[in-house]
């Protein structure tokens, strides 16, 4: 008998349909990979296993857990279940704990609620278990202390304190550094083996699923489209959605061939000092070196990476070349003028393009004043006719129809909102865009259609770029040269295909043989 | 957390110096001559000399802060003009009335809010929710000296369970506690009805919040997750509020010690002011002052006992 099994598992919230007819077996001992973009249904198809549904959801069918039927048990005996028979992991682990009660409190609560056991034994039993999922942290230690890696371990640890028979993980590592990501999946894989626990894996990510599933179930508009072993559908692939969903993340822009040696941003020995907590009240504050002695160049119309975990000073260095935060020593040069704090002309030269389409704009203004947003930094800027032809000339740039001028943000998606950060950034024509993390926030097709945008401007005209993501895959194809950081330093630079190929640095090394990728099988049924 | 709590002494002390030299430089330096500021216009001459001479004015500045602060430091707050009694005698009477009234109210603002802010968050959007949120409403908007005589009204003048007005004493402390009941009723009720709301607001936050669905996820129920989880990270705002509300209390009563003729802090006050006794103003705004920075040293103790982030943070 399988472990659990979804049969013609509909839901609805507030009348809307959100789950149609799901089917799903998984067997213990086995990892179960849920795959999809944004919105297909996979965190709700894991709620409704755990019973923990928004209010307004209306289920139908069935969730067997062991023969138990989930839908009909009521909420009580449900509340055993929880964290007995069923454990669950979630995405962010910043927030997942918390921030009151110490990380060993924390998971004896779970032995403590499912068993009668004094406290002292509860603690203990937290303390092995903590051990267990490889935290080398004391117990009594806060969330607030711990990194996200180790929170994550925690999260972890409370999850299957009372060896679940079902380990649910929603996108649990997705937060996460590629390193940490795969010291994660290899603990939850060692859990699975261990425990004889059936993992059912939640993520957007396919390579970390070709990586570790023995099955895999691709969702789309709230169905499993697809579902079937992993190397069988790796294979076969069967649906066109499944087809589109690896071709996406596999994709590879054409980026045009340019050369050019014209130095447009140059960054010399850039040294920034953060002041941290005082250790005595009277002599220096002692500081943290986030960018150490760091040197780079753009060229013009030169396409550049920068890739690194985070807390390697990417952002910092990002408001340091932007002109935001001031550098404690060396110069950081724009065509050749030296950048400075509210320097205008010098700024509309580069746009920056952030991670967050939902944060970066705000919601009360039309589309037409967010991206003309830059013009304040020009002379002259366009008024009248001239400027409406600025706006649907960078609208249809970006892909975007021109009365899309008209509206306001939350009528967009997040790959529309990204476009339109892309033309905010392109309407006052700069010589330099910076995108820190620009695409990081994006499902595989619309992030594979964004990085075609990416292209298809730089085809129209010469822009330079510096491309800042922890994506490898992403960074490789859409870069001529990539610089890698490390705890504030440059340690490797040079031609990205170079560096991918043959990478010098042990960081570098260890970065790239972090990464997931998906197999050579995925890559020849997406050339079919 | 030593740590914290010195760091937060130090700051402390420093607040004390600062609001030390305002009180003195608004009441002794801005002016001009106090003592003639004390006898009004139509004083004469010798008087306002003779009064000069008792203050000690003709004493340089920097002297008489020093004396002021040096006498306060040994309990002594000077002589009222007025009154003709030691200061530290007359708020010695009144901040038996002053202290215990602020007390009684609080406790039972809080003995209402909590178990008010709590159930109204836990049942978001029902009837009890509803209904709850209409009092607080109406709570916050009825003035609280209209109120109190109201309370006078059904409950000393009709059913006569208590006194109108007046202050026993403390010789029998069932009189005295009855005696500032009304009043404390009184002023808990707008206090209550902010404190039930910050609460319920600060709660319904934390219920959002992702470790409160890990705590469902570990098999708490509902209820479980509120108490054990939400309810001490909601505390902060409402530790904020009840700070505010002590300190308010403490002198801010004024109507209220009027309406039910209570020799109180505030009326005090009132009275040095309306009669220009500006030793007795200095130093018991000064002890106010003290109070009020004491009250937040206290709350943001109890922050950090709340949250071990913010005794990271010192």
């Amino acid at each position: 008998m399988s472990l659990l099994s979804l049969k013609t598992l509909s839901l609805q919230i507030g009348g809307t349909p959100v789950l149609q007819g799901i089917d799903l077996d998984m067997a213990q001992g086995q990892i179960t990979a849920i795959t999809g973009e944004s919105g297909s249904g996979k965190s709700m198809t894991a709620l409704a296993i755990m019973g923990l549904l928004p209010q307004g959801a209306e289920l139908q069918g069935q969730i067997l857990l062991d023969g138990t039927d989930i839908v009909q048990t009521p909420e009580p005996d449900l509340c055993q279940m929880r964290g007995n028979a069923m454990g669950m992991v979630f995405q962010e682990p910043m927030t997942a704990l918390n921030p009151v009660q110490t990380i060993g409190a924390q998971v004896a609560e779970t032995i403590r609620v499912h068993e009668h056991v004094t406290k002292a034994e509860a603690h203990a039993r937290a303390a092995t278990m903590l051990d267990r999922v490889g935290l080398k942290v004391a117990p009594t230690r806060y969330p607030h202390e711990l990194s996200g890696g180790q929170r994550q371990r925690v999260v972890i640890a409370m999850a299957i304190a009372m060896r679940p028979k079902l380990l649910i993980a929603d996108e649990p590592t997705t937060a996460l550094d590629v390193t940490t990501q795969a010291r994660i999946l290899d603990l939850l894989q060692g859990l699975v083996d261990e425990f004889g626990m059936g993992l059912l894996l939640i993520t957007h990510d396919l390579a970390v699923v070709a990586d570790v599933a023995d099955r895999i179930a691709v969702m789309q508009h709230g169905r499993i489209v697809e579902q079937g072993p992993t190397s069988d559908l790796l294979r076969v692939m069967r649906h066109p959605y499944t087809r589109a969903l690896f071709a996406a993340s596999t994709h590879a822009v054409d980026l045009p061939a340019v050369q050019q040696d014209a130095p447009l941003l140059a960054v010399r020995n850039v040294v920034r000092d953060y002041p941290t907590k005082r250790v005595s009240l009277l002599g220096p504050r002692p500081t943290f070196r986030a960018l150490d002695n760091v040197s780079l160049t753009v060229n013009r119309a030169e396409r550049v990476g920068l890739v690194g975990e985070s807390g390697c000073g990417k952002s910092t260095l990002t408001r340091a070349i932007l002109g935001l935060e001031p550098v404690q020593g060396g110069q950081i040069t724009l065509d050749g003028a030296p950048v400075l704090q509210g320097d205008l002309a010098l700024r509309r030269k580069m746009q920056v393009v952030f991670q967050d389409p939902y944060g970066s704009f705000n919601p009360r203004h039309r589309v037409d004043r967010l991206i003309t947003e830059p013009f304040h930094l020009l002379q002259s800027p366009p008024k009248g006719a001239a400027r409406d032809k600025a706006i649907a000339k960078a609208l249809t740039d970006v892909g975007l129809p021109t009365d899309a001028a008209d509206r306001y943000i939350h009528e967009f998606s997040g790959g529309q909102r990204q476009r339109l950060a892309i033309a905010r950034a392109l309407i006052v024509e700069p010589d330099l865009i910076i995108f820190d993390e620009a695409v990081s926030a994006l499902d595989v097709s619309v992030r594979a259609q964004v990085l075609d945008l990416i292209a298809d401007i730089c085809r129209k005209r010469p822009l330079a770029y510096l491309f800042i993501s922890h994506d490898l895959s992403v960074v490789r194809s859409i870069t001529d040269r990539v610089l890698v950081m490390q705890a504030g330093k440059i340690v490797e630079s040079g031609l990205t295909e170079t560096v991918f190929a043959d990478p010098q640095h042990p960081y570098t090394q260890s970065l790239i043989a972090a990464a997931p990728q998906l197999p050579e099988l995925a890559h020849a049924a997406d050339a079919l | 957390m030593i740590r914290f709590a010195l760091g937060r002494l130090a700051s402390l002390t420093a607040s004390l110096i600062v609001a030390s030299i305002v009180i003195f430089a608004v009441v002794e330096v801005i002016p001009g001559d106090p003592a003639a500021f004390m006898l009004g216009v139509n004083a004469r001459p010798d008087t306002i000399a003779a009064l000069r001479a008792e203050m000690g004015l003709d004493e340089p500045m920097v002297t008489r802060y020093a004396a002021w602060v040096g006498g306060m430091v040994q309990g002594d707050f000077g002589m009222s003009w007025t009154y003709k009694t030691p200061v530290a005698t007359l708020v010695a009477d009144r901040i038996w009335v002053s202290l215990p009234l602020a007390i009684y109210a609080l406790a039972l603002s809080t003995l209402v809010a909590f178990p008010a802010g709590i159930y109204a968050a836990s049942r978001r959007g029902g009837a009890g929710d509803t209904a709850i949120m209409g009092a607080t409403q109406l709570g916050v908007a009825i003035p609280n000296f209209w109120f109190a005589m109201i309370l006078v009204l059904i409950f000393a003048i009709n059913l006569r369970w208590f006194s109108a007005g007046g202050f026993p004493g403390w010789a029998d402390p069932f009189a005295a506690i009855k005696a500032l009941t009304l009043p404390a009723i009184a002023l808990a009720l707008p206090q209550a009805a902010i404190l039930a709301r910050v609460m319920r607001s600060s709660l319904l936050d934390m219920l959002g919040e992702d470790f409160m669905r890990t705590a469902r996820a570990k098999g708490l129920t509902r209820r479980q997750a509120l108490w054990r989880h939400a309810l001490r990270n909601a505390l902060i705002p409402v530790l904020t509020i009840i700070g505010l509300q002590f300190s308010f209390l403490l002198a801010g009563a004024i109507i209220i010690e009027q309406v039910f003729f209570l020799p109180g802090l505030g009326r005090l006050i009132f009275q040095a002011i309306s009669a220009r006794d500006l030793i007795v103003v200095e130093s018991v705004v000064m002890l106010l002052v003290f109070t009020v920075i004491m009250v937040n040293f206290i709350v943001d103790l109890t922050y950090a006992a709340v949250d071990p982030r913010l005794r990271a943070r010192a």
